[in-house]
């Protein structure tokens, strides 16, 4: 599976949809995903993918990983799959 | 209906060992948060916390006491120690039967807990210490109160996480305002501050990895702490009779829950513990000179918080001072309101107001006074100490000068 087909996949089970029905350009929000929901989703990402998001529930905005959609979370996540690649 | 004052006060927490190290330390606006110092500390993300330091088991009990004494009920015993020497009670006869001990604490033996898993899943190992369950159990620093100091009444834990010992107290009060007895010994105690403690916290992502700066508008987390706040409350009469020294009066308390969200805190349900405690009090809101704020330094927390103080006390609001001694000290978890009662009762008694420290951005959400960064001297005939635990259960304390 794709980063993308994997992502959609556990934001749909979240949201409680059909990955069918969430896109690229889904935000969070528009899903109906609140705080604890995007705490979940960042926990399942890092383990399907094994790395470390670094995301402060306080202060969103301000972490170094933008949740605002979904394909701005499958950027953040090749950007530390590959500054988290085992050397 | 009986008044209930209180006549002993004890403590060990990240600013100090006794009372008088702890009001020093808040005057002074010290920060008792630092790196953690734990095993396997560099498997964690969050490494900061509000440890209790120069605290060894080791000298203080006995071998055989240490086997069966937490971390958090070795906090329990020193500080109760304090607190009933400064009460001058000896609990004998009559009195005995007629006082007990009701503690707050929301995981009792956690580290007893992370030890012994630790040895039989890390380690491999198939037996553990005979002793691990009555070490664990959340009544086990209440038990050894009772048995310590002979109080033969109703003895019992309380667990509301981060509003524990407030419940707590609330319930020694309704106990000795209804008569059922003459004197308990309450407050609470918690130390998660070991691997999986920390573990679990930081698995939440509401966490701070430098400090805790309540209120201001840069702030982004709690920071764990650990430590206890033991008092002795007693009926008013039967401390005046023997001419005790009283510190202040619980003149009255609230209990209310949210009913709506197990992590996010809601408005209304703060503002009604505020309120009910208040109407409890028989006290007008413009008598609140001082609130010990919840104020754990999240996101939401503080700005809630401050819209339920607005709500409550309208243009009072402006007026009255409010901080978090959790900036000093961490979030004590069960124990954090036993503990920040102490700077309710050295604001009314001193005339000493804690600050909120680490406040570096004004917030317009949390726009009141929060005594930033530098104590102050103020006259305070009524206090407030909030405690709004995740579950919604919240739990407020009104304490009078007298």
């Amino acid at each position: 599976m794709s980063v993308k087909d994997q992502v959609i996949a556990i934001i749909a089970e979240q949201a409680l949809l059909d990955p069918q029905d969430v896109t690229l350009d889904s935000t969070l929000e528009s899903l109906g995903i609140d705080s604890m929901g995007v705490v979940e989703s960042i926990f399942a990402i890092e383990e399907a993918f094994d790395i470390t998001v670094p995301f402060n529930a306080n202060a969103p905005q301000e972490s170094d990983f933008d949740i605002t959609s979904v394909a701005s979370i499958i950027d953040g996540i090749e950007r530390l799959r590959v500054q988290q690649a085992p050397a | 209906m009986k008044r209930v004052v209180i006549t002993g006060a004890g403590t060990v927490n990240p600013l100090g060992h006794s009372v008088a190290e702890t009001c020093a330390a808040m005057r002074d606006g010290f920060c008792g948060i630092g790196p953690l110092e734990i095993r396997d500390v560099a498997r964690l993300q969050i490494r900061i916390g509000g440890q209790v330091k120069g605290f060894e088991a080791e000298g203080r009990f006995t071998r055989q006491q240490i086997t069966l004494y937490d971390r958090f009920t070795q906090f329990t015993l020193v500080a109760a120690r304090e607190a009933i020497a400064q009460s001058g009670l000896t609990f004998e006869g009559k009195l005995a039967a007629r006082a007990g001990v009701v503690l707050g604490t929301a995981g009792g033996g956690v580290s007893t807990w992370d030890d012994n898993y630790r040895a039989v899943y890390a380690e491999g190992k198939n037996r553990v210490h005979p002793f691990v369950v009555p070490r664990l159990m959340n009544n086990a620093a209440a038990a050894h109160v009772s048995m310590e100091w002979n109080l033969k009444g109703p003895s019992y834990s309380v667990s509301s996480a981060c509003a524990s010992s407030n419940h707590a107290m609330a319930q020694a009060a309704m106990m000795i305002r209804s008569g059922m007895v003459l004197a308990m010994v309450t407050g609470g105690s918690d130390s998660m501050l070991c691997f999986g403690g920390v573990k679990a916290w930081e698995g939440l992502r509401v966490m701070s990895r430098d400090a805790c700066r309540p209120f201001s508008a840069n702030r982004d987390g709690m920071v764990q702490g650990e430590g206890a706040g033991i008092f002795v409350f007693e009926e008013y009469e039967h401390a005046r009779a023997r001419g005790a020294e009283i510190l202040c009066e619980v003149a009255g308390f609230a209990m209310s829950s949210d009913a709506s969200d197990i992590v996010m805190p809601s408005r209304e349900g703060a503002a009604r513990a505020m309120a009910g405690a208040l109407a409890d009090a028989r006290l007008d809101s413009a008598d609140v000179g001082y609130i010990n704020a919840h104020g754990t330094g999240t996101a939401a927390n503080d700005k809630t918080e401050c819209a339920a103080v607005a709500d409550v006390f309208g243009a009072h609001a402006e007026r009255l001072m409010i901080s978090s001694t959790k900036s000093m000290h961490g979030h004590l978890i069960g124990g954090t309101g036993a503990v920040e009662l102490l700077a309710c009762i050295m604001a009314l008694r001193d005339g000493v107001i804690a600050p909120t420290i680490g406040y570096e951005q004004p917030d317009p959400d949390c726009a009141l006074d929060v005594v930033p960064n530098v104590a102050r001297d103020a006259n305070v005939t009524v206090a407030l100490s909030n405690a709004f635990a995740f579950g919604g259960m919240n739990a407020v304390i009104a304490l009078r000068k007298i």
